[in-house]
């Protein structure tokens, strides 16, 4: 599984990338999550509103920050 | 809206129990401070918090297909009015830009949510209603649509496409689906959101409270009104021109416009003076050069600086 968050480095997107970690580190899941900051590879997604979640190359969450359990549901779903 | 639970709180505190005298010029500020303290952030807490699960309804994917090859006018209209409830902080303007430009949305159509989404907002709505009422408050978003329409439309016609950032038209999106999050997730983000944007905003808010008690409790009433009163006629265009550089929000602000208000500043003035903090502030224009070449950023900041200006003479004459 590949897991990224989209967002230039904003206060959200910072947020965001620590509730994955939480996540992953809960499920006991030892994957690195890849924090991707250019705009034009953002927008290669068609996320317009960060911070976003990619989860092998799919956008599962775009522009809200959502708690380490959703986080955690969103990632037992792809799985 | 009345707000007298307040007014009985800020009695209680400052005249009760830190026993101010409501007559000295120091019990009245720090009343004037407790009250507005506690009313804005009530009103923030409550207000951000539904508006953000009312975004969460409208992300700005859907709203670019909503405008993609709209026609001008109508299509400035939309966007203006969908500005309003819009989620807009500094980090996602390059990509909505990008994103609106990319889908075929026009470029004076993507200026009028450009305009609009930083201006007329909640916060400011909500405040402007707790603290004047909700006439000024409609006149506040009636304004902030009609300059958000009007400059984005006149910037449509200029022709000014050539003046975006080449490699902005060279990026292909695709079409994300952000997946339907159930309402328990929505109102959990609305409520994270919510957290971070008054973590954010607090500081400027008590500034804001604390400058607007100091005014409302040591300035005398008609200094104002002397000096930034209706018979200057320069007044507007000082006001614009020195809230161009500050950098604040609504919630910072109102509570220092009010006190001027009370002063004796007239409405027009008072209102293109807000205007003018939120609509440009130095660090949106830095983001924004990201995506715009120099000229269409003066041409961006010239128009909505012009319009702020009319509308504020044009209100200072009605109001």
């Amino acid at each position: 599984m590949e897991i990224k968050v989209l967002g230039p480095g904003c206060v959200n997107c910072q947020t965001l990338g620590k509730n994955v970690e939480a996540a992953l580190s809960d499920l006991r899941l030892d994957i690195g999550v890849e924090k991707v900051t250019d705009y034009e590879q953002i927008l290669s997604y068609g996320v317009m509103s960060t911070p976003a979640i990619v989860i092998d190359d799919k956008v599962v969450v775009s522009g809200r920050v959502p708690a380490k359990d959703e986080v955690k549901r969103l990632i037992e779903r792809a799985k | 809206m009345s707000f007298s639970p307040f007014v009985d709180l800020a009695d209680l505190i400052v005249y009760r129990m830190l026993g101010f005298a409501p007559t000295t010029r120091l019990g009245d500020s720090i009343h004037f401070f407790v009250l507005d303290t506690s009313k804005i952030f009530f009103l923030l807490f409550v207000i951000v918090f539904g508006v953000a699960l009312l975004r969460s309804f409208f992300p700005p994917e859907k709203i670019k297909r909503i405008l993609s090859h709209r026609l001008e006018f109508t299509g400035n209209i939309l966007a203006a009015t969908l500005g309003i409830v819009t989620p807009f902080c500094s980090c996602s303007a390059v990509p909505m830009f990008i994103g609106f430009v990319e889908s075929g949305v026009p470029l004076g159509v993507t200026f009028s949510f450009l305009v609009s989404a930083p201006t007329v907002n909640e916060v400011a709505l909500v405040m402007l209603w707790g603290l004047f009422g909700w006439k000024i408050a409609l006149i506040y978003m009636m304004t902030g649509l009609t300059i958000a329409i009007i400059s984005g439309f006149m910037i449509g016609r200029l022709g000014l496409e050539n003046q975006v950032e080449d490699y902005v038209y060279q990026i292909k999106m695709a079409d994300a689906d952000g997946g339907t999050p159930s309402f328990r997730e929505r109102a959990i983000s609305a409520w994270s959101y919510t957290k971070s944007l008054l973590k954010r905003i607090w500081p400027y808010v008590l500034i804001g409270i604390g400058l607007g008690s100091l005014i409302h409790g040591y300035v005398p009433i008609g200094l104002v009104a002397t000096y930034a009163g209706k018979g200057n006629p320069f007044a507007v265009l000082i006001a614009v021109l020195m809230g161009i550089p500050l950098y604040s929000n609504a919630a910072g602000t109102i509570p220092i416009v009010q006190a001027l208000i009370e002063k004796g500043l007239p409405m027009g003035t008072a209102l293109a003076f807000m205007m003018s903090v939120v609509a440009i502030s130095p660090p949106e224009l830095i983001i924004l050069r990201k995506v715009l070449k120099p000229k269409l950023l003066a041409v961006f900041v010239a128009m909505v600086a012009v319009a702020i200006v009319i509308i504020g003479y044009i209100f200072n004459v009605i109001l």
